[in-house]
């Protein structure tokens, strides 16, 4: 197992071709959250040819809807959800510059194929470590459709935010290793 | 004749619904220390011990151990004689439920219609569950149970002719498939016998039991240990990432059921099985 300390945004996409399935990553930088309601108006949004509410290039997405934040919390709890509802909506992000997701579960086919393609990664985070999570974020903001709660869109700035490449670059999945 | 009013009933709902979502049962945490002895990985360690840590960083911290805060289900075991006053028990069960979330910063993750899916924004309602006894008593059991798990999980009428091979097979093949999308390591709750909605609420029933409480009878307790063997020795680890703790306990319950059937469910919970007990009486 290789320990590495990865910044987001990537800078290239060379950074990717690197991770390789099993590694275990520490994330620190800006990512994304989004789950299901997000993705489904982004695709609305997409097919009326409307422009996407915040950059995709070289970005990463975290699928999370966070619990409320307490008094002097940055977050609630903030764990990742399940990939596999996001997959009907994914190869088309990957086609416009996604390289990072962060989840947890298997992915389909399509996905897979398209994260080669692409040259995208997906990333598993501790499922249920929604408190250690919540540490690990320093800053949060919505950024677009506020009306969907806990399923708004936030950018988030982390730190040393655990996560285990899932599936890499090359279509090499953990969850295909016995 | 024992009597109970509803404002005890919506207090012990309200703390329930916090304490549930803070404080993971001592035998659960325990399972998961046991596991943390035979990683069979550096990576099955690690993340085992992340588990550990947010377990112990919700409870000092007071929050929420997991962002999904689950629907909740409650169970209530009372006497045949017990008087309920002041306003119907279900009313008092939901002003419970909407206090805990709300004052416990939960998220609130139900929507009312499951085909329009709006938000009730409350948490409520509650599935409830009433058993009721010949001694006197008044004992309510909440879970709070989240959907990553609760999704793995499955139902079978199976053959008679399929015998314990065709539970096994049914069982351990539905558990693997869905053990990385569920967060494993799972508590495998599991109904055998009864009818078609007998059989999933005896598998949720088996999840309420204390981890490491065997089964009374030896060959349902003979049952449960092959198969949590059978899943270990899958290796799909926890999260799905490889490892020897797929699961940390296999629980069933059976019913009787009619000659020609042998319904089987599967309800599936990840490893952090939130449950608290509370006698009112
Ligand atoms: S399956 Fe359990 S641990 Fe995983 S996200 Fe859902 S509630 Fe949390």
């Amino acid at each position: 197992m290789k320990e590495k300390t990865i910044d987001l945004p990537l800078k290239n996409e060379e950074e990717i071709k690197e991770l390789q399935v099993g590694d275990w990553l520490y994330l620190n930088g800006t990512i994304y959250v989004a789950r299901d309601a997000a993705h489904l108006r982004i695709a609305e949004r997409l097919s009326l040819g409307e422009p996407l509410p915040f950059p995709l290039k070289n970005q990463a997405i975290y699928y999370m809807g966070p619990a409320p934040a307490k008094p002097g919390q940055v977050i609630g709890s903030a764990g990742p959800t399940t990939a596999t509802r996001m997959d009907r909506y994914t190869p088309q992000l990957l086609d416009m510059g996604l390289k990072v997701m962060i989840g947890k579960g298997r992915r389909s086919a399509a996905v897979i194929n398209s994260m080669i393609e692409n040259g995208g990664v997906y990333l598993a985070a501790i499922g249920g470590a929604a408190a250690y999570y919540a540490n690990c974020i320093q800053s949060q903001e919505v950024i677009a459709y506020e009306d969907l709660g806990a399923e708004a869109i936030l950018k988030i700035d982390v730190r040393n935010f655990p996560a285990v490449v899932a599936i890499d670059s090359f279509g090499n999945s953990i969850y295909d290793k016995e | 004749m024992k009597r109970i009013h509803v404002d005890q009933i919506e207090k012990a709902i309200e703390e329930m619904c916090i304490e549930a979502n803070y404080v993971l049962p001592v035998d659960v945490k325990n399972e998961i220390y046991e596991a943390m002895k035979t990683p069979a990985t550096e990576l099955e360690a690690r993340t085992l011990e992340i588990m550990l840590k947010n377990i112990e960083m919700a409870e000092t911290q007071q929050m929420a151990i997991c962002q999904d805060t689950g629907m909740v289900i409650v169970y209530i075991t009372m006497g045949q004689n017990t008087c309920i006053e002041g306003g119907y028990i279900e009313d008092a069960i939901h002003r419970g439920v909407a206090a805990g979330y709300e004052k416990g910063y939960l998220r609130k993750s139900i929507v009312k219609d499951p085909i329009l899916r709006e938000n009730t924004k409350n948490n409520c309602p509650a599935v409830i569950h009433y058993r009721l006894v010949p001694e006197d008593c008044f004992r309510l059991t909440l879970s709070v149970k989240g959907f990553g798990s609760e999704n793995a999980s499955q139902l079978k009428m199976l053959k008679p002719s399929d015998g314990v091979e065709g539970i096994v097979d049914f069982v351990t093949s539905s558990v693997i498939e869905k053990a990385p999308n569920a967060c494993a390591p799972l508590v495998v709750g599991v109904g055998i016998g009864g009818t078609f909605e007998k059989v999933a609420a005896l598998a949720k029933q088996a999840l309420m039991r204390p981890l490491k409480q065997a089964h009374p009878e030896s060959h349902i307790q003979n049952l449960e240990e092959t198969l949590l063997q059978k899943i270990n020795d899958s290796g799909v680890g926890p999260m799905g990432f490889g490892g020897n703790t797929t699961a940390l306990a296999v629980h069933i319950e059976t019913y009787p059921t009619h000659i020609a059937g042998l319904p089987v469910a599967v309800n599936i919970c990840c490893y952090l099985n939130r449950h608290v007990t509370r006698s009112l009486l």
